[in-house]
């Protein structure tokens, strides 16, 4: 068999695209998760409640700090085994949503802090402005604040993106069968072709990954609020 | 017996070196032993399981285990006292490189003898026949073997065939859980999460005994399949014979008995006895 | 702690006014439901984990046994920082060798360093340490017992050895123009002006990135453990899979990850500043920089400033 006929074989004999397909759907779910907790954290890091703030403050600073996989491992053993939280039946979507929520939980404080990256972007006299005609924190911060910010943090929010597709491959110690996994059964099963899947799962990053960057750069310049 | 030494001095000196000089020596060792110097002692180094209770642990600066301890015996009998031994850990995934790149001496850590692993090493025993069984809650009423599984969760480790080849042969409707390791596996046990736990009875055996599990768990004590494992040797080695004659004395004298009855202690585990104590004399070319 | 305190005088915000004697009231209220909705679910909390015995004294109070710490954490700790300690030196010898092949004057140079940086932004951490892991297993002049070592260590480099080429990079594109064509009238070479004038420059304005930097080093040595790698997060498994309180085990090492990162996150802040305190040339932060958006110390709100109060 020469080396293309094996590297076919390894295609047939298994799931590659399904395992990217994981996470990919890992990426999506977790990505619009940590969006919407990261717009309450940064909402509540701007808000004018004292304890609000610490509160966004203090998550912020704890999940930055924690290792992702300390958190993967300590969802899957100490609240799924001890609290018996199921989210469904099936164990693999159980163990699917668990990886979103993890993925979503940890990456809302990049997000929290990329969409307060791009507050700072916005000059002052916009929101004295909103002050002037009359809008309160709420309306400033809806109809002129995060308007703008979100425009000015399309860098920072698509590498958080970038950084959450990769870091899906981390559900593997959630159980979750994504392409890291795979990879290594792969490796174990087929040593002698260790490079060629290798080359193959690094190359299925390369084409998620690229594109995403690309499409970043340009949304941030076609976006850009002109001043 | 100097069989081991030439090995023995490269990659122990490559563990011993500090993290520094390891990357400025990386470049040099691939061309040749360029980080090795003087030979450290006629060691024989044994790999094993670090994270396998019951089997091969590390238990602080202890070896602890069925594995360990029969190690320590065939080592002795092979005439190497304690402190010649340096146990190695090695992964599932890695044992076969080991064995084949000459990093280790001998590996004894769970090991199953397959015909396909004897393509490229070659077994010395077995010094134990494992078959597959079920850990369950102590308390467990309903689960009396593999066939009454049926709408009960079941774990076992990724990449592990035990747990389909119930769900294929005994119990269609078993919902399947898999996780990194058999630990995980015995805390979602505990929680309630999964019904039964399932691998070779005497890695069950070994994780229900440790003190945490003990008296809480049990085997359910019928086992389905049968799992050699054996001593894992790099093609060619001399070793063989010697090492089924070590064994052999051990099954003799009781120190296997003992051995089996010191790792399950507290389980109720019995091994089958139709299968072992095991006569280690295949393998050897 | 500085970190706490960055946004919390609410007189200086244009967003909103000091919150008056009602808000207040409402606010005192809103706190006292939150507390107690926050005591509530702790109480079903430990309810469910005493049900489950995981209140046990035993397993809380073996975590501060001698044995544990002597045979188990420490080491763990000692293998996490040296692995992180060597990543970070290799990673910048890395970052600044591929730095200065995107900024060279070869066409071919550059390219090779364009491919290879954007190669290994791309491809997860984890990939290459199993891949390492499992590869480098084949070659015998690799200790087994290094072998996770080195696999972490090259999986962490080559990933932030990266990101370091793509900062220094966009720190030298950052700096006026005037800087280099200074450095080429004065009869430099190309490569001499990059290196004595242009990255020693770039190197302060990288400074705060490239520090936190070092946290995405240290906290992603714990994927480590899933290459068997003995680090923290695995001899707290290991430790815990025996004495049957993992759960316990994995909240310390959680803690001490917090602590250490925590320790370092002031410690980059402080550098920070340190070294802005070093030059006149007014501080120009690095932004909207390649790898996880991880500034240890986000810039103070300066909307929220009163055009008084304005620094």
């Amino acid at each position: 068999m020469n080396f293309f006929d094996q590297l076919g074989a390894l295609f047939t004999k298994y799931d590659v695209l399904g395992a990217f397909w994981v996470n990919i759907q890992l990426t999506f779910w977790a990505g619009l998760g940590a969006f919407v907790l990261g717009s309450v954290l940064a909402l509540m890091r701007i808000s004018p409640v004292p304890s609000l703030r610490f509160v966004g403050t203090a998550y912020v600073h704890t999940v930055r700090n924690t290792p992702l996989t300390i958190l993967m491992t300590l969802a899957i053993l100490g609240v799924w085994t001890q609290f018996q939280l199921s989210f469904s039946t099936n164990f693999e979507t159980n163990f699917f949503v668990y990886a979103v929520f993890v993925l979503a939980f940890y990456h809302a404080a990049f997000v929290c802090e990329a969409i307060r990256s791009g507050v700072n972007t916005v000059p002052v006299g916009q929101a004295e402005a909103a002050r002037a005609i009359g809008l309160g924190f709420f309306a400033s911060a809806r109809l002129i604040i995060f308007p703008q910010a979100l425009r000015g943090s399309i860098t920072p929010l698509g590498n958080t993106l970038i950084a959450l597709a990769k870091n899906t491959t981390v559900a593997t110690v959630a159980s979750v069968a994504e392409s890291s996994g795979l990879m290594k059964s792969m490796i174990e099963f087929d040593p002698n072709m260790v490079l060629a899947i290798f080359f193959i799962f690094a190359m299925g990053f390369v084409i998620i990954v690229v594109p995403l960057g690309v499409a970043t750069t340009r949304f941030s310049r076609k976006l850009a609020v002109k001043r | 017996m100097k069989l081991f030494t030439r090995r023995a001095g490269t990659s122990h000196r490559m563990r011993r070196a500090l993290s520094l000089p390891l990357i400025a020596c990386l470049g040099l060792s691939l061309s040749l032993t360029g980080c090795s110097s003087s030979d450290s002692g006629h060691k024989i180094r044994i790999g094993i399981k670090y994270d396998q209770p019951g089997m091969g642990y590390q238990d602080g600066k202890e070896f602890t285990g069925f594995d360990v301890d029969v190690a320590r015996y065939v080592a002795k009998k092979l005439g190497y006292s304690e402190n010649q031994i340096e146990f190695v850990e090695s992964p599932s995934a890695n044992r076969e490189n080991m064995l084949a790149n000459g990093q280790v001496d001998m590996i004894f850590a769970t090991y199953s003898i397959t015909d396909s692993r004897k393509k490229t090493i070659d077994f010395a025993g077995p010094y134990y026949v494992a078959g597959q069984d079920l850990l369950v809650r102590a308390d467990e009423k309903d689960i009396t073997g593999p066939d009454t599984l049926n709408g009960k969760n079941l774990c076992s480790v990724t990449g592990s065939t035990s747990a389909k080849k119930i769900q294929d042969k005994f119990a269609k409707q078993v919902n399947l859980v898999n996780q990194n390791s058999y630990s995980d596996c015995v805390v979602a046990l505990n929680g309630g999460v999964v019904d039964a736990v399932t691998t070779d009875d005497i890695i069950l055996a070994g994780l229900a005994s440790t003190k945490a599990n003990r008296g809480k768990l049990k085997l359910v004590g019928k086992t389905f399949t049968t799992e050699k494992y054996g001593v894992g040797l790099p093609k060619g080695s001399d070793k063989c014979e010697a090492i089924n004659k070590a064994i052999n004395e051990m099954v003799e004298d009781g120190t296997w008995q003992k051995l089996v009855e010191k790792n399950t202690a507290g389980t109720g585990y019995s091994y089958d006895a139709s299968k072992n104590p095991p006569k280690p004399t295949g393998g050897c070319a | 702690m500085k970190l706490f305190t960055a946004s919390s005088d609410t007189s200086t915000s244009v967003l909103f006014d000091a919150p008056g004697p009602r808000t207040r009231a409402l606010t005192r209220w809103f706190n006292l439901g939150a507390i107690a909705l926050l005591a509530l679910f702790m109480v079903y909390v430990l309810s469910v984990m005493g049900a489950k015995g995981q209140l046990e004294a035993e397993k809380w109070t073996d975590l501060f046994t001698a044995k544990a710490w002597s045979a188990y954490y420490l080491p763990g700790l000692v293998s996490t920082l040296s692995a992180a300690a060597i990543s970070v030196i290799t990673s910048i010898i890395f970052g600044t060798i591929f730095g200065m092949a995107r900024l060279a004057q070869s066409k071919i140079i550059r390219w090779f360093g364009t491919v290879v940086v954007e190669f290994f932004r791309a491809v997860p951490v984890l990939m290459m340490m199993i891949f390492f892991w499992l590869f480098l297993g084949k070659f015998s002049a690799f200790s087994p017992s290094q072998l996770p070592f080195i696999a972490v260590v090259a999986g962490l480099t080559l990933y932030n050895g990266s990101v370091i080429a793509e900062l220094l990079r966009s720190g030298v594109k950052q700096l006026p123009r005037g800087q280099g064509e200074a450095g080429l009238a004065i009869g430099l070479t190309p490569g001499q002006t990059l290196r004595s004038i242009l990255i020693p420059q770039a190197m302060n304005a990288m400074m705060p990135a490239l520090l936190s930097q070092f946290v995405v080093i240290l906290k992603d040595t714990a994927l480590g453990y899933i290459i068997s790698y003995p680090e923290l997060l695995a001899s707290a498994r290991r430790i815990g899979s025996g004495d049957g309180n993992v759960l316990q085990t994995l909240l310390l090492a959680a803690i001490v990850f917090i602590i250490v990162n925590f320790s370092l996150t002031s410690l980059a802040g402080w550098l920070s500043t340190f070294m802005s305190s070093r030059t006149s040339a007014p501080k120009k932060k690095l932004h909207h920089l390649p790898g996880e958006v991880d500034d240890p110390n986000p810039p103070t709100m300066q909307m929220f400033v009163l055009p008084g109060h304005r620094k």
